[in-house]
């Protein structure tokens, strides 16, 4: 059973659901007894769905379709089959 | 082996997502159409790379990505490594109580989420600096588990971790800051501070 400083330390991975199932588990059954830790990991779990919906919002502009679609029309795949094209090393 | 006759058929569903996140990236129309069409382009050439059957927005992520690093990054002239003030963690919970004074009887935390304007919370993540702004949107945002976002960003999970923890904290100061600036917070609260410290100055 892990405590509620436990419990906290690991809120972010559990609710990006990276932890193993055990840790899982484990935070899973502090939270049904400890109204404290819930509270804030539910509040946390909002706030992600909050930012996630607005960062998402932005229309499209009119003609980014169209100019896309005509790119295709002029390159043609087949002279490129280089893996180089989409596999650069970013920078650090 | 992908076939590119159907490129355009699967891929254009993602241009909307990629446009967004592309706005979140360069900060600016112009620069996010000419990242997303440069996306596209090279993932057309490259799609004979692409295996079928494998997450193809993920793929369209990491061109992204990658375009943005190595071709945009570049170009917006401004100060790169900016570090972040060290914020505690849970800051915008804790804050609730003192939204709470002011907000009267539905809760702080729905009022809080319902009067953050759009543009207030996409502000917040785009004044991240870069090397967290990243991952945060990449994680909270497009909703990519830690190892696709060590593969986009090549950095290892332990760095997407920290980043994530850090550039999380410093939106939510960023988001409380919004909230004070718009009397939602007790008056005894303290002024909002940048989020954010300089580590190199401007040249």
């Amino acid at each position: 059973m892990k405590d509620c400083n436990e419990t906290l330390r690991e809120l972010e991975t559990f609710l990006d659901d990276e932890l193993t199932p055990e840790t899982r588990d484990h935070i899973h059954a502090h939270l049904e007894g400890c109204t404290d830790c819930l509270q804030a990991f539910d509040f946390q779990a909002e706030l992600k769905t909050v930012i996630a919906a607005k960062c998402r919002s932005d229309e499209l502009p009119p003609g980014l379709l169209a100019r896309i679609q005509s790119c295709f029309d002029v390159a043609d795949p087949s002279f490129t089959a280089d893996p180089r094209a989409t596999g650069e090393i970013p920078g650090r | 082996m992908a076939d590119p006759s159907t490129f355009a058929a699967q891929a254009m569903e993602f241009a909307p997502q990629l446009y967004s996140a592309a706005m979140r990236m360069t900060r600016n129309q112009a620069d996010a159409e000419d990242l997303v069409q440069e996306t596209y382009l090279r993932a057309y050439r490259g799609f004979g790379g692409f295996t079928e059957g494998t997450n193809l927005r993920a793929w369209l992520f990491r061109i992204l990505t990658n375009t943005f690093i190595n071709i945009y990054r570049a170009k917006q002239r401004r100060p790169q490594e900016r570090d972040l003030a060290d914020i505690e963690d849970l800051y915008l919970y804790r804050r609730l109580g003192s939204l709470d004074a002011v907000l009267g009887n539905r809760s702080a935390e729905d009022q809080l989420f319902d009067v953050l304007t759009d543009d207030e919370v996409k502000q917040a993540l785009e004044d991240l600096p870069e090397i967290f702004r990243l991952p945060v949107l990449l994680a909270d945002v497009e909703g990519f588990a830690y190892k696709e976002i060590a593969e986009m960003l090549d950095i290892p999970i332990g760095t997407v971790m920290s980043r994530l923890h850090r550039g999380r904290k410093a939106m939510q100061k960023s988001l409380f800051d919004y909230a004070h600036a718009r009397g939602l917070t007790g008056a005894t609260a303290t002024a909002a501070t940048a989020a954010t410290t300089d580590m190199e100055a401007d040249r």
